[in-house]
């Protein structure tokens, strides 16, 4: 099992959730989240005053898979979410060691 | 000049103008000796200075200049319906400029944990401002029992004799009660507007005591000077003015003395924490835009209105407004896109509210050109005051209440000396014959020195003593934490107030 965290720009998501859902994937865990990578931020100015805005918006989604779902997952989301220009994200994969339904207790894969 | 009884006039129009009815047929009051009967001519025109907005009495008067004892017409001393309703609109809208325009205009421009604090400040300027301006503020300023050219005088504390029947020493058509209020609604959005420099860091207690001591000591003395009938620079209708300046709504009185009265409120309070290191961007640019617009409405029974009149004079300052405003806000933006490639939004309501101060003392003394002018010149040298002197510098003036109220209202007086024409408004044609057109300009800037002088040197006193007595910031925790709710215990936003 693994998990999936997406950092992607916000007006893709609509596009992910259906590539995901295209593979059977139909759980997420969405958040509103701020960052910076290369894209880097932009400056504002008000009367004069100069703010340089490092943190962008982006959204951050967490999907729980099954090993043999990682591939596809993977390449659903960046079919989703790609503009080929910088700032389009990142996805990291980690091993999870356990997942739990609260209303059934079911344990493993058959709780995803 | 004694009259009747107020009722027994109102009984001889109601004589006048209904046949005598049985609801009529209560007794008179017991008079001893008859009044002298006006004429009908001097009726026809005692009712036609109210269409031109000049003294009903002026017709009674005998070759000596004197009015015969008794002797009245069933409209003098009466406000006239027309003035009176344009004024009472004007007062309203002036309101309606600090409560809630200049509180959005503002607000939008602080960060979210001081939005509600700029907020409290207007409400709590207008209910201490009206307290004070009852008790003495409107006698200070257009009384005139002192025969100071400096200070009104005590004949109208507490509104004593302030009622429906007009001071002729202002209009002869509206009612002294309706030019109270006006007023006060000018002596309100003045300490009101200079706040502006210190959001974010003063302390509630603090800003209630300066506005009050500076009302008193700074804005008073100045309104008289400017606006009352015997003041020290009111070339206008006063001969003996030592400065023979002219302002029209308010370009010293409410524009330069809060915005140099702004600059050292804030070098006393300092600047806010982490000035010039933590961003500080305005939270609701959208805000801001509708104060703009509630500010621009507001404005034109702030300068219109500032005729004490409905006639031709507000006419035209009508339509210097309207150009000058449009023309500032299009000009500070334009500078914008030529400096940086972007027009703004808060650089079309920085404009526009600049455009508004520029014309505030020239509205109506100049025609459309001079309109334009002062829009052209009060979009562009508040634009550099704001971005680039500030910088220069380094003061906290936070919402540039120097750079656009300061500057702008400098501007507006100058071009009202070099642009102000009797075309426009005869009665420059009284006092100020010799000047129009040639040295006015002097007048005004001895007039802007003067309004200059006035409110830095008191600002610097009022705030000393505030700082000394009563503290004048708040402690390092609640300025981080923000003013709503270390001053005001409340939140301007809370989103999740459903959960």
């Amino acid at each position: 099992m693994k998990l999936i965290i997406a950092i992607i720009k916000p007006f893709k998501l609509e596009d992910v959730k259906e590539a995901l859902a295209g593979v059977g994937i139909e759980g997420m865990t969405v958040t509103d989240v701020k960052g910076f990578g290369r894209q880097k931020g932009h400056t504002e100015i008000y009367r004069g005053s100069e703010y340089t805005v490092d943190f962008l918006p982006k959204v951050k989604i967490e999907i729980a898979v099954g090993d043999e779902l990682v591939g596809k997952a993977i390449d659903a989301i960046c079919a989703g979410a790609k503009t080929g220009k910088i700032g389009d994200g990142k996805i990291f994969v980690l091993p999870l060691e356990e997942i739990v339904r609260i209303r059934t207790d079911e344990r493993g894969e058959t709780a995803v | 000049m004694p009259r009747p009884p107020l009722s027994f006039r109102r009984l001889i129009v109601a004589l006048a103008i209904t046949c005598c009815s049985g609801a009529l047929a209560q007794p008179a009051a017991p008079v001893t000796a008859p009044p002298v009967q006006p004429s009908i001519e001097q009726r026809l025109a005692s009712l036609e200075a109210y269409i031109n907005n000049t003294d009903p009495s002026a017709a009674l008067k005998d070759q000596a200049g004197n009015v015969p004892r008794g002797l009245t017409t069933p409209v003098s001393g009466v406000p006239g319906p027309g003035h009176n309703a344009w004024m009472m609109l004007s007062a309203t809208l002036v309101l309606f400029m600090t409560l809630p325009g200049l509180g959005l205009f503002y607000g939008g421009l602080v960060r979210t944990k001081n939005a509600l604090s700029v907020m409290a400040w207007c409400f709590g300027i207008t209910s201490l401002v009206t307290v004070l301006w009852w008790a003495v503020g409107y006698s200070l300023v257009f009384g005139k029992s002192f025969n100071s050219p400096f200070l009104g005088g005590t004949e109208f504390f507490f509104f004593r004799g302030v009622g429906s029947t007009p001071n002729p020493d202002y209009s002869p058509w509206v009612s002294q009660s309706v030019f109270a209020v006006y007023q006060l609604a000018f002596a309100i959005i003045t300490p009101a507007v200079l706040i502006g420099a210190v959001v974010e860091r003063m302390k509630f207690s603090a800003v209630l005591a300066f506005s009050a001591l500076w009302l008193l000591l700074v804005y008073c003395p100045i309104a008289h000077m400017v606006w009352g009938v015997n003041g020290y620079m009111n070339g206008l209708s006063n001969p003996a003015a030592g400065i023979k300046a002219i302002d029209f709504a308010g370009g010293m009185v409410v524009e330069m003395a809060s915005g140099f009265s702004a600059l050292i409120l804030c070098l006393i309070v300092g600047k806010r924490l982490g000035h010039g290191r933590t961003p500080m961007p305005p939270h609701s640019l959208f805000m801001c835009v509708v104060g703009t617009g509630i500010l621009w409405i507001g404005w034109y029974g702030f300068n219109a209105g500032s005729a004490v009149a409905a006639d031709g004079v507000a006419a035209n300052a009508f339509l210097t407004t309207t150009l000058a405003a449009a023309v500032a806000a299009g000009t500070w933006a334009l500078l914008e896109h030529l400096a940086r490639g972007k027009a703004s939004v808060l650089g079309f309501c920085s404009g526009a509210v600049a455009g508004l101060v520029t014309i505030t003392p020239a509205c109506g003394y100049v025609d459309a050109t001079g309109a334009m002018i002062a829009g052209l010149l009060g979009g562009a040298i508040p634009y550099f005051a704001c971005t680039k002197i500030k910088s220069l510098f380094g003061y906290d003036d936070a919402l540039d209440v120097l750079g656009v109220h300061g500057v702008g209202g400098f501007v507006g007086l100058l071009v009202t000396g070099f642009f102000a024409t009797a075309t426009v408004n005869p009665n420059l044609s009284t006092n100020l014959s010799k000047l129009v057109g040639t040295s006015l300009w002097v007048e005004q800037a001895k007039g802007i020195a003067v309004t200059l002088a006035w409110a830095t040197i008191g600002t610097a006193i009022i705030a000393g003593l505030v700082k000394f007595a009563l503290g004048i910031r708040p402690t390092v925790e609640a300025e981080i934490e923000g003013l709503d709710i270390s001053d005001h215990g409340e939140e301007a936003y809370i989103f999740d107030a459903k959960s």
